[in-house]
Formats: structure tokens, sequence, C-alpha cells
């Protein structure tokens, strides 16, 4: 055989094999097929509208294959190859219950904010941020992940938080802040000196069950849904849904919810900001007169 | 399969063929473990013990940081630009976690034959007359291993160790740096110390490439024939870098100062025992390359990820050496030369598309061979400063992650010979070098524990009248100024855990 006729034999008996162990593998295994998401529902049609950019869910399902399947799993429900070993576990989005949103507890979150989340990823989960992937990517995988829920079908995403002008930074305000901490009973969970460690914390689940571990303020690491002052603002208004963490959007006023952002400024001890900076002066001088928070501060902070 | 091949390999056929009845086998063989992978390799879905340590680290499938591994795709740069963190908590050094031990293991076995024509060989056995003709060799073969160990030492602070074999166990470190990232909290200072690639935008080190002829790119590694460099830039070398890139990687930069001696060791020109030594002067290697995002028709997303990029390495290299008894000591009287060029990653939806150019211009002194006394060199007549341009495009088409056919074409020309007054008869084409190579990866298993890669690759070099740089001839070509072919036709099975 001359050296053509075997380039020949071997480029075709090797497409050959190929061929027929990827059509094989199709049969058997879910994750490792060559079209792991087939049978995903309206992948054609939906789309998303990020600032202009147009994403599509058909251009979202290869990126969703190459780079979110080994956690959110090939069926969407937060159940991939990897999630055995993550904690807290992916998001299922086959459920449409986000954590991050701009809109009122229980209802869906707007593609901003499925693209924010993805843009800035969850700093204390497996989560990393898909900043590398650029717009029009990101923006095609909204559109994607609104395919797993027929949620997305029936219901539209709500209206988003106005946040009004934050007030000024000022001793009253966090003072006040610390009160609204004490009478929200905030501390039961992220603990009297925001160290996570409340009594509650031990107990606290997801809507799927599994333990969930509230925020620590004291390691100075960035929020679950970004790092400002309107971040913070805007989730204790909307709430984390599918985690213990309830919205306050009914029970405290916009004034009040900046004062409790103030506040809570002062517990990230690790990281310098103005609130705590002001805060720690006026503890130097009249410390003596907080009472501390904790059950025992029932009626009052101060 | 035809009658003829069939028959050809059985045994009691009048027309049986060894390598016919061998490739048949292998071949049912091949068919058995592409049609029941994971049966026939008893691996679990989500249960393999074995853990490439990014992946295993992070959780992620090795789709996420790699077009298809080794290659990195923009989240994988943007992760090794980090110095090999994500910029969550998920960074931790470490020591932090027992659980984690940062090390992978690669090697390839295989099936090759290699092919190298107009070679000289003696009669010997049943040749019954030596002559001039093809030298072939095949059979089954294993890569070199490479172990790989790498991860954060403490926050910014990274390191990678890859101490590396070659097919018989002889060792060597291909890379062995510590990276300081984010200097005074800037991405765009970050400093990487050892041995390491040269910040490459098309990586030698990380691509698709397998076989003895398409495992390389032909011009990281030409010189003009009878060039005393031996300086090749898809070479490890030695030295500090200092990098930066913006948030995103789309903005990258690298200044390198290097040892001259071509990554080399214990102060000699080689990573092994026995090299020469080398000189006391310092190369310089700069990078920079930009990416954007090609928007596609209204209607449909971009086509991609678009990344171009220009280098330059300035370097110097001994012409003679000062001596003991004869014997060379240090390289001295420094002559330079430099390589030039530009590359790109270009993106058309699953298409993606590597171009590279690269000019080369050496010093006349280096044009010719080196003494190794203390001599200084003279230029013989008609001596001329060696010059050449060329490069490649490579082609890889994404069926899906687990799927990649690749393709590549080089071609490099000689400028400018050592020598303006070549012999009667001798061409001035002497080292071109033309080479096209077409495989197909599949990655039956893609975890973010293991992963495995069946490659199939032909590849196929043509030099003129020059012993190749690639591929399995003897080493002697027989017909001066005739071309040499060199070809290589590979399957193996590529495993990194």
């Amino acid at each position: 055989m001359t050296l053509k006729k075997f380039a020949v034999t071997f480029a075709l008996g090797s497409a050959v094999l190929l061929t027929a162990g990827a059509t094989r593998s199709t049969a058997q295994s879910h994750v490792n097929s060559p079209d792991p998401l087939l049978g995903t529902p309206s992948v054609a049609t939906e789309t998303s509208n990020i600032d202009g950019v147009t994403g599509h869910a058909e251009s979202g399902k290869h990126l969703y294959r190459r780079f979110c399947i080994g956690c959110h799993g090939p069926d969407g429900n937060g159940q991939g190859m990897n999630a055995q070993w993550i904690d807290p576990q992916p998001r299922d989005f086959t459920e449409a219950t986000f954590k991050c949103r701009s809109t009122p507890t229980g209802t869906l979150p707007t593609d901003n904010d499925l693209y924010n989340a993805i843009t800035r990823g969850f700093v204390t989960t497996n989560m990393p941020s898909w900043r590398p992937l650029n717009p029009q990517q990101r923006a095609d995988l909204v559109a994607f992940i609104k395919t797993w829920s027929p949620r997305w079908a029936k219901e539209k995403p709500g209206a988003s938080l106005n946040i009004p002008p934050e007030t000024p930074i000022t001793i009253e305000s966090i003072l006040h802040g610390r009160e609204l901490f004490q009478k929200l009973e905030c501390w039961k969970c992220h603990g009297p000196t925001g160290n996570a460690d409340g009594p509650s914390a031990a107990t606290l689940t997801d809507s799927k069950g599994n333990p969930i571990k509230p925020f620590n303020f004291t390691t100075g690491d960035r929020f679950m849904c970004g790092d400002t002052n309107r971040d913070l603002y805007r989730i204790f208004m909307t709430g984390l849904d599918g985690s213990p963490m309830p919205s306050f959007a009914d029970v405290i006023q916009p004034n009040d919810a900046w004062d409790l952002v103030h506040f809570l400024r002062t517990l990230q001890v690790a990281l310098p900001n103005q609130e705590l900076t002001l805060w720690q002066s006026y503890k130097a001088a009249h410390g003596k007169d907080l009472k501390p928070i904790g059950p025992d501060s029932a009626g009052g902070a101060q | 399969m035809s009658k003829k091949f069939r028959e050809g390999a059985n045994p009691m056929n009048k027309f049986f063929s060894r390598w016919k009845t061998m490739l048949m086998c292998a071949s049912l063989l091949i068919a058995i473990v592409a049609c029941d992978v994971r049966t026939a390799s008893a691996l679990p879905t989500s249960k393999v013990i074995a853990i490439p340590a990014f992946a295993r680290k992070y959780g992620l499938p090795c789709s996420a940081c790699h077009t298809a591994w080794p290659e990195l795709n923009n989240f994988g740069q943007v992760f090794r630009d980090n110095g090999y963190q994500l910029m969550n908590d998920r960074d931790s050094p470490i020591w932090q976690n027992p659980s984690y031990f940062p090390i992978s293991f690669r090697i390839t076995p295989s099936w090759h034959r290699e092919t190298a024509n107009n070679q000289v060989f003696d009669a010997a056995g049943s040749i019954s007359g030596g002559g001039i003709g093809a030298v072939t060799q095949s059979g089954f073969d294993l890569s070199g291993m490479d172990l790989w160990s790498a991860g954060t030492i403490y926050k910014n602070i990274s390191f990678v160790l890859l101490p590396s074999s070659d097919p018989t166990a002889v060792w060597h470190f291909e890379s062995a740096f510590i990276r300081f990232d984010n200097l005074w909290h800037s991405p765009w200072l970050n400093v990487k110390f050892g041995r390491f690639e040269l910040d490459n935008l098309i990586s030698e080190k990380r691509f698709l490439f397998l076989s003895n002829n398409g495992g390389i790119y032909q011009i990281y590694h030409f010189n003009v024939p009878g060039d005393s460099n031996n300086f090749g830039y898809g070479d490890n070398q030695i030295g500090v870098e200092l990098a930066g890139h913006s948030a995103n990687s789309y903005t990258r930069y690298s200044v390198s100062v290097l040892s001259s001696n071509e990554g080399g060791v214990n102060f000699t020109t080689d990573v092994v025992p026995g090299a020469p030594p080398a000189s006391r002067s310092y190369d310089v290697n700069l990078a920079f390359s930009q990416a954007f995002n090609a928007p596609g028709p209204p209607g449909e997303s971009g086509f991609g990820q678009e990344r171009i990029g220009a280098f330059a390495y300035i370097g110097q290299r001994p012409t003679s050496f000062q001596t003991l008894d004869g014997q060379p000591l240090v390289g001295i009287d420094n002559k330079p030369f430099y390589r030039i060029g530009f590359a790109a990653d270009l993106s058309y939806k699953n298409l993606e598309l590597l171009p590279l150019f690269m000019y080369g211009h050496d010093n006349p002194y280096l044009g010719i061979t080196p003494g190794t006394s203390s001599t200084l060199p003279t230029l013989p007549l008609g001596a001329q400063a060696p010059t050449f341009y060329g490069g490649f495009l490579e082609a890889h088409y994404y069926f899906n992650p687990q799927n990649v056919a690749l393709a590549r074409f080089e071609q490099i020309n000689v400028g400018q010979q050592s020598f303006n007054n070549l012999a009667a008869g001798a061409s001035g084409s002497n080292g071109n070098i033309t080479a096209f190579s077409f495989g197909y990866r599949w990655y039956p298993i893609m975890f973010s524990r293991g992963g495995v890669a069946l490659d199939g690759e032909y590849s196929r070099v043509r030099t003129i009248g020059q012993e190749p740089l690639s591929g399995d001839g003897d080493g002697t070509v027989a017909v001066p100024n005739a071309a040499v072919w060199s070809s290589s036709i590979y399957f193996g099975i590529d495993f990194d855990f």
C-alpha cells in the first residue's frame, strides 16, 4: 500500500470511528455527549436585552455547555457533576428563583440583573466572575438561562426597585441603623458584631433545605450582590430569594434603609470605609454608653 | 474496509502484511473503546479519582478555561494573568485546603509512523543494496511525561513547577517560576521569575498537535542553515518578566529580560548535562496584544473575540569562548540577532484562525560556525547576515467543546543565506520549509477531575536540502539542494489527571 492510500485509509477510518464513538456516546452519557442540551425547550426564540445588546439563547446554549454545565448541570437544575463538591450548591435555574435582583421578592429578575450576576460572580461561592466573556456572550447566556423555567414564558420580570439618593453619612444615621439592626433582629443570623455567629446562624437552610451561612460582615468580603452602598440597600429591600434573607421593603422606609446601610458598613472592620472611621471615633468617646446588641437589649440598642 | 485490505490482514492469505494485521487489530480496539468508552474504561461519570489541579480546585470543567485543552480561551487567559486566581475566596492558598493537591500528570501513549525520504542508508539485513531512499519507522510509543504542579502560595503569589521527561524518563525542568501578581493592587504590574515560556500569543506549549512533524511550529525553531544561533522562539527561556493586563485581559503586555542561553541552567545553554557554556549577556523579549469583540450581522450574536498582537525578541549569542586548555569556559564576543513578528487569534463563530508571521535577522558572525577557542572570529569571504521570514496559518473548527478539527499550513523562506558566494549548483532556497498538518481531537471525557482526548494527525514537512527540524530521518541528506519530505501519521490517547 502506498503512503497515499495508507493516509486515506487512516483518515477515513478515524472519521468513521470518531463518528461512531460520538454517536454512541450521545445515547449513553448525558453530560459527555456532543450535544447534551438537545432537549432544551424554546431555545431558538428566547432573547435577552441588556443595554442595547441582544442575547440569543441558541448562542447561549453553546456557551452554557462550555462554561456552566459542570455545576448547573445539563438540565439546568444545579445538579452538574461538580455539584456534590460545591458549597453552597449551584443555582437551580428550573425554579427561576434568584438571589440578586433589582425586582421585588417573588418576582423574576430583569435581564440586567442576571447579566450583572454573571459578570460579577459571587465572591463567597464557586461562581467566578465571567467578565472575561464579552458582553455579547454574557447576554447570550442570560437568554439561554431563561429557557430553563416556564415562568419566563408566563410572567414578566418585576419592576426594578427605585433607589432614592443616599442620605448623608452621619453618626445619627449610624446610630439609628444600629437600632434597626437590633429591632429587625438582623443579629439573630448575622451576629451582634456581624460575624455570622447569631443564635440562628447554625440552623439556616435555603429553599431547597441545604444549610446556608449568613453573610459575615467582619471579613470585608464583597456583598453577595455587589459592593456599593446602593447594592447593600437593594439587597435588604428586595431580599435574597431562595435564602432566609427576607425583603424589608414593607417594613422600613427608604431613609431607615440608608441608616441601616451606614451601620452595616461599620461592621466591616477589615475594610476601611467612611462609616467605620466615623463610628470608631464615636465609640472611643461614647462606647461605655452603648448597649450591646443582642437578646439583652430588647427595647433599644443605645 | 476493502476486501484487499482484509486479505492483507489475514495471516493465511498470500497477500499477508504484518502492518495491515496490526492496523486492523488496532482499529478494532479503538472502535471498541470509542464506541463504549465509559464501559471500556470503567470510569463512572462523576467519581473519577484522578484530578487535574486547577479544575479540581475550582470545580470547573476543562472547557471553562480551554477552547480544547491545553489551549487557553480568554477566561483561562485571565485566570493565568491573575496568577492562577479567579479573584474570589476560592483562591485561598493551598496550605489552607488540605484536600487540594496541586499536581497534574500528562502523558500520551500513541501509535505513529514516521517517514523521511532523500536519506542515505547502508546495505544491511534484507536490504539488498544501500543507497538513497526513504527511512520509515512505525509502532507503538510513548510521549514524554509532564508532572505539572502549580498553585497559589499566598494571595497574589503563585508558582509553577513542571518537571518534564522525554520518553526514556530523562528529566529536566521545563518550567519553574514564582510570580507576584497585582503589585500595588494593579493588574498592570505582575512579575514572573524563573524559567518560563515566552509570552506568545500563539503558544506552542499549549497547542493541539502532538505528532513528530506536526508537534512543533517550525518557525519557532528555525535558523538559517549553517547559522550557529541556537535560539528558538518556542523554547522556554530563563529570566524575569514584567507583565500587565486589563481586567478582562483584552489588553496585555510583557517585557522579559532573559539570559542569553536558550533557557539553559547551570550557566550552560541547555537544561541537560553536557551543553556548552553560556555567555554573560542578556536578551529582551517584548510582547503586546489587544483583543476586541467582532460584532455579527443584525439579529445574530457576534463572531467572537479577536486578538492581534506583535512581538520582538532582541538577543545575543557568543561567537567564541574564553578557554582553558582549549576547553570552553564562557561564551564571549557576543553578536546580536532579532526576531520580530505579529500574530492573531481570530474567531468566526466556531472557527478559530491563528496566523503568525515572523522575520528573523542574525549578525553575519552568527552565520559562520564558531570555534571553541579564544580566537577572534574572522568573517570569511561572502559572509552576510542570515535572514528568514515566514509563519503559519492554523485553523481549528470546534464542532462542540469535545470535538475539534485542526489544520495548519507553514511556510518559511530564507531571505538571505549566510554566504553570498554559494557554490555552483547551490540553491538560494536551501533550508526553506513547507509544511501542512491536519488532525482531529475528540474529548470523550471532559470532567473537572480528569480528561482524555483521542488525537489523530497527519503531518508532512518539506525541507530544501536540509535535515528536517522535525520527524525521524537519519540526519543525512542524500542529495543536497533536493527536497527532504518528512511525514507523520499519528494516533494517540492524550490524558491528563
